[in-house]
């Protein structure tokens, strides 16, 4: 077993210059439109920005790994199949999907471009993970935030898939590609447009002192005077479990909180995970720049067995709150 | 072709005997062709229907309903996998695969596909049907336009195509279990706290609106999904199967309500009327109407 891959992502050119520079084996990132799963305004690469990004991180010996992982819309599959034929036309070196029907369409037409599985495929279990394998030939497969690290571990012991996991960035504390929260509030989904909580639907309204997070129709948040206002996705909202009103709302399904896993890489290099993989295609290079780099001084010493620097990633992180999320069981 | 109504299968913790109950109703009252069972949401809670399971099966199977078995939605611990696997090799039922790794373990064999598999398009029909799928059961996020490529692509490749038409819509499944959390308690101490929300948790906004629905580790709308207005339109474009979703309300009523439309022996209209004296959950059609699943569009006649 080698070293971690450290796999970051990129919405737009300077973003993946960032991460290639601050050391990342893999960058991920998306066409501008709707055959990705960060379809937001000002994101994402064009394809002359897409070879461009290919040739900066190949001279550099940086793979690029473009996501096509909405599914297709029925009646008009052309434009992720061409998503496809592009990421192969320009030598990606692995699209990542999600979709049944592009698995198969992208296996028929170009059987010698590497497959990964996206998260949004949702396959947490080794029978599903072999059922990809043998119908597609997906080598690597994103794993869903719904296992444990003792699960991926006993998982990996059964499968000979490539797996890939989350280290840091968003959680989505529901298994993905299988939430249509966001649909339900909105009418746009993750599954379909590649939006969550989209910024389209979003409203602050002030209260008095306070200030109310809407989306849709329905009030995600409301923080008091000098508490800072967080973005408005609704699984980290506040509610009233139970229904009706209360003086005391809750974070019922997850605070607003930053995935960090850095502390798991003795037990993720036990359990055989072959890559870590960064959240934030929406982040500016900034942010890239300081998570990659912090992330790869990690893995440098952690591969050396010298010991791991603390990152200070306080500013990156969201509501200022860390968490191993489903990969230890007390978050369940 | 004669539509079929179908039963999916309950989501909530209902104690045994209710459960057993209701189904012993359900064979003897309610005008349903297909019933699907099975506990699908939370390994924890199937020991609980164990014991009565083969009878509630009997007592369908002797009323003359297609009894099929739903898989679980999320698959992962080791319990999850097991019960997956038992599920499959018991092989005394069709299965309605709602994971990719059932899904795989049934190959060969006669299934549906559940609404809990990511069915979004056609390409993915034609590897469904490709693999022996007899029947697709479509996502409750669909809008009307992809329904209707569905059912006629589906139709084309030998499938039978479902379509929900009453019941909460589920909207997302979690390894963590937010009633549990909401009672201050963790997954593996749960105390079993969702039986005490037969018709799930409700969820309302700060300001006090009615939003979700918890049911465990699942999260489903507040309002009943219901498209009884819609059935002439969907049986146009080729939908042959018209699932509900059973709820804490009398579903015998709902069953029959349903089956009159089916039959043409009632509006659409008429039965949403009924519907909405039945219960104080609004009724929503949002998804299939190309809106925020929450909204509710008078629906145009066919």
């Amino acid at each position: 077993m080698g070293s971690f891959e450290l796999i970051c992502p990129a919405g737009n050119p300077a973003a993946l210059r960032a991460a290639v520079d601050a050391g990342a084996d893999a960058v991920y990132l998306g066409f501008r439109d709707e055959t990705n799963a960060r379809n937001f305004p000002g994101l994402n690469f064009s394809r002359p920005e897409l070879a461009e990004a290919i040739a900066y991180a190949h001279a550099r010996s940086v793979q690029v790994f473009v996501a096509i992982n909405t599914y297709p819309q029925a009646g008009n599959l052309a434009p992720w199949q061409r998503a496809v034929d592009d990421a192969a036309r320009l030598k990606a070196d692995a699209v990542i999907l999600a979709d049944l029907g592009l698995l198969a369409y992208a296996a028929e037409h170009h059987p010698d471009l590497r497959l990964h599985l996206s998260v949004q495929a949702s396959a947490a279990n080794a029978e599903a993970i072999r059922l990809y394998r043998d119908a597609f030939g997906v080598r690597r497969v994103v794993l869903p935030r719904v296992l444990t690290v003792p699960e991926i571990a006993r998982l990996n012991a059964e499968v000979d898939v490539e797996t890939e996991v989350f280290v840091f960035g968003g959680l989505c504390p529901m298994a993905e590609g299988r939430c249509s929260l966001s649909s339900y509030a909105t009418g746009l989904s993750p599954n379909k447009q590649g939006v969550c909580s989209p910024a389209s639907h979003v409203r602050y309204e002030p209260r008095g002192d306070a200030l109310a997070s809407r989306l849709g129709g329905f009030t995600i948040n409301v923080f008091g005077a000098g508490e800072p206002a967080g973005y408005p996705t609704l699984c980290k909202g506040r509610f009233v479990p139970g229904g009706g009103t209360s003086a005391d709302p809750a974070y019922l399904f997850e605070e607003p909180t930053s995935l960090n896993a850095l502390a798991l890489l003795p037990e993720l290099k036990a359990a055989k995970v072959c890559a870590l993989k960064i959240e934030g295609r929406q982040r500016g290079k900034a942010y890239i720049a300081a998570v990659v780099g912090a992330y790869r001084r990690a893995l440098d010493a952690f591969e050396r067995g010298l010991p791991v620097p603390a990152l200070d990633l306080e500013a990156m992180v969201e509501g200022g709150a860390q968490t191993t999320g489903a990969y230890t069981r007390a978050w369940r | 072709m004669k539509p079929t109504l179908t039963l999916g299968p309950v989501l909530f913790n209902w104690p045994a005997e209710r459960w057993r109950d209701f189904y012993a109703r359900i064979a003897d009252e309610a005008p349903v062709d297909a019933v699907v069972v099975g506990e699908i949401v939370c390994s924890k809670r199937a020991p609980f229907l164990a014991p009565v399971m083969d009878e509630v099966i009997a007592r369908l199977a002797a009323a003359g309903k297609e009894v099929w078995l739903a898989s679980p939605i999320l698959v992962g611990s080791d319990r999850e996998r097991a019960a997956m696997r038992d599920l499959v090799e018991s092989d005394l039922l069709p299965v309605e695969a709602n994971d990719m790794g059932a899904l795989a373990l049934l190959e060969g064999r006669r299934h549906a596909v559940g609404p809990f598999i990511n069915s979004y398009n056609e390409a993915t029909l034609a590897w469904l049907a490709g693999r022996g799928a007899v029947a697709v059961s479509l996502p409750a996020e669909l809008p009307a336009a992809a329904v209707a490529v569905m059912a006629k692509t589906g139709a084309a490749l030998g499938l039978s195509m479902e379509v929900q038409v009453f019941g909460r819509a589920p909207l997302a499944i979690s390894a963590r279990c937010y009633h549990a959390r909401a009672h201050a308690l963790h997954k593996d101490g749960c105390q079993f706290v969702c039986a005490n929300d037969p018709d799930g948790m409700p969820v309302s906004t700060v300001d006090g609106q009615p939003f979700l629905s918890v049911n465990g580790t699942q999260t489903l709308s507040h309002g009943y999904l219901a498209l009884a207005a819609e059935i002439d339109r969907l049986r146009a474009m080729g939908i042959r199967r018209f699932r509900l979703s059973p709820q804490d309300l009398d579903m015998v009523a709902v069953a029959r309500a349903f089956r009159a439309v089916l039959d043409g022996e009632r509006s659409g209209q008429d039965v949403m009327a009924e519907l909405r004296g039945m219960t104080a959950v609004p009724l929503e059609n949002g998804f299939f109407h190309n809106m925020a699943g929450a909204a509710y569009a008078d629906a145009p006649a066919a």
